[in-house]
């Protein structure tokens, strides 16, 4: 493995290597080992602590409670693209009195975190909206946002040639937006688009904080209850739920990227939103 | 009366903001380094804790790492009671993961001919990392890494939830005893938000600016 940082190992760094290796081993299982150990005398990974996510009905809530919080991020990230649509095309407007506007909105609502955003909404329209309509809206104004910024980023990356090409054959600004641009946008967009729909599905988890319903709010009553006493157990199944879910959509959004990328098409990357 | 009474609580919650902020960026950056250089060392096992911490930590929740570390941890016997340094935890263990992504993708960013040549002229492992690789990664990490800190800084919102009396929980708190004036409560803690991301990557271009190299 030839790599900037190192050259082709020969024998005596090969050697090298496999003590590092066989050393490394040792640390990381040491390391692990005592965890466990210290876990389980702590009595927090024992048998019975484990022991409610056998039983059906509880397995049937989290599942249940999962199905509501996909569905949530689902909402939202539909509306979030419609959100994304118009503001990219208000930014990318001719008319300062509409890219203005849209730039203010774009800009205040990435630079807000998206916690304050829900109980400002929630605390306004909680009394209509109810604690799963607030989360939602709190949710499109982020994310479509962040995605308003990857549509500008897109249409902007189609070569110059294309829109000159439509201009020239007499389309008017609309017509090569629609026809023209977007439909080769669109397609460089989806891995950051789908990115961007982890991050929404991993923030729809702060739901849980102004009571609205999804899987975090259901466990929350499993370890709460005194019962089951299980804060530590039920914290990694609810982690282990939501990393399933996220590295499937993540794996997606590589492989889209790479294919792309072997056909030689642009592409453009989930940089915006990445970073949460 | 009013506005002094939100001046003050403004203060008080950025000022834990900003706290929450500067330690968890320290931490965030020292983990997220060493996994970084895990990540790109050519020891396998250390690069697949590498790449398993990245995948866990990054698909898992902001909220449930909270969960975890805030109410987990003290029935360990860590941190108990310290709502502050269990939210820095939790803050860091998940902002390492992204600050060790942009370390891996700022090394990666070198040329290899760069590396080829330094070895080429007799250049050993150490200083061609110093003189060559180093300078350049360096100068790529600088504007995804703000990136990263931009995110953290909102991140420490989170912490509201769980007992940390930051700028994010002063809206409860001035929704309370002033729910006729929302939308200002709001748009001041909104500012102060503003403020911070506003320092952080003005902060970040004028050092890109001033470390950068005509190429």
């Amino acid at each position: 493995m030839s790599s900037v940082l190192f050259d082709l190992p020969g024998p005596r760094a090969r050697l090298r290597h496999r003590i590092a290796t066989v050393v490394a081993v040792i640390v990381l299982a040491a390391v692990a080992a005592w965890v466990v150990k210290v876990l389980w005398e702590k009595e927090q990974i024992t048998p019975e602590k484990w022991q409610p996510f056998t039983e059906p009905q509880i397995i049937l809530l989290l599942l249940e409670g999962m199905a509501i919080t996909l569905a949530t991020a689902a909402v939202a990230i539909v509306l979030a693209l419609l959100f994304g649509a118009v503001f990219a095309a208000g930014r990318l407007s001719n008319h300062a009195f509409l890219r203005w506007p849209s730039t203010m909105v774009v800009e205040f609502f990435r630079a807000v975190p998206l916690l304050l955003l829900i109980f400002f909404v929630f605390f306004q329209f909680g009394s209509t909206l109810e604690t799963f309509g607030a989360l939602v809206v709190g949710l499109v104004l982020y994310n479509g946002s962040v995605l308003a910024e990857i549509f500008r980023a897109g249409i902007l990356a189609v070569p110059g040639g294309q829109s000159e090409a439509a201009y020239a054959v007499g389309l008017r600004k609309s017509q090569v937006m629609r026809l023209v641009l977007a439909p080769q946008a669109l397609r460089s967009m989806l891995p950051a688009i789908i990115s961007q729909s982890v991050v929404a599905l991993k923030d729809t988890a702060l739901g849980f904080i102004i009571g609205a319903p999804g899987v975090v709010r259901d466990a929350k009553a499993i370890y709460i209850s005194p019962l089951y006493n299980n804060v530590l157990v039920t914290g990694i199944v609810l982690a282990a739920m939501f990393i399933a879910v996220n590295y499937a959509l993540s794996k997606l959004a590589v492989y889209l990227e790479s294919r792309m990328r072997r056909e030689g098409k642009a592409v453009v990357t989930a940089s915006a939103g990445a970073a949460d | 009366m009013y506005l002094s009474e939100l001046g003050s609580r403004l203060l008080d919650g950025f000022l834990v903001t900003l706290q929450l902020l500067g330690w968890s960026a320290l931490f965030a950056t020292l983990i997220g380094t060493a996994l970084g250089a895990f990540r790109v060392s050519p020891i396998r096992p250390l690069r697949a804790l590498g790449t398993s911490y990245v995948n866990v930590f990054r698909n898992t929740p902001l909220v449930v790492l909270f969960i975890i570390a805030v109410f987990g941890l003290p029935v360990l016997g860590i941190f108990r009671g310290n709502f502050f340094w269990l939210a820095v935890v939790a803050l860091s263990t998940y902002t390492a993961a992204f600050v060790c992504e942009v370390v891996r993708s700022g090394v990666n960013t070198v040329d290899i001919g760069q590396a080829e040549a330094a070895r080429s002229i007799g250049m050993g492992f150490s200083s061609s990392l110093r003189q060559v690789i180093m300078p350049q990664a360096f100068r790529a990490v600088i504007p995804p890494l703000a990136s990263v800190y931009i995110a953290l800084a909102k991140n420490t919102s989170v912490a509201a939830a769980f007992g940390i009396t930051e700028a994010t929980f002063q809206l409860s708190g001035l929704q309370r005893d002033f729910a006729s004036r929302l939308l200002f409560n709001f748009a001041g803690i909104a500012l102060g938000y503003i403020l911070i991301v506003a320092v952080i990557s003005l902060t970040a271009s004028r050092f890109e600016r001033r470390v950068a190299v005509s190429r």
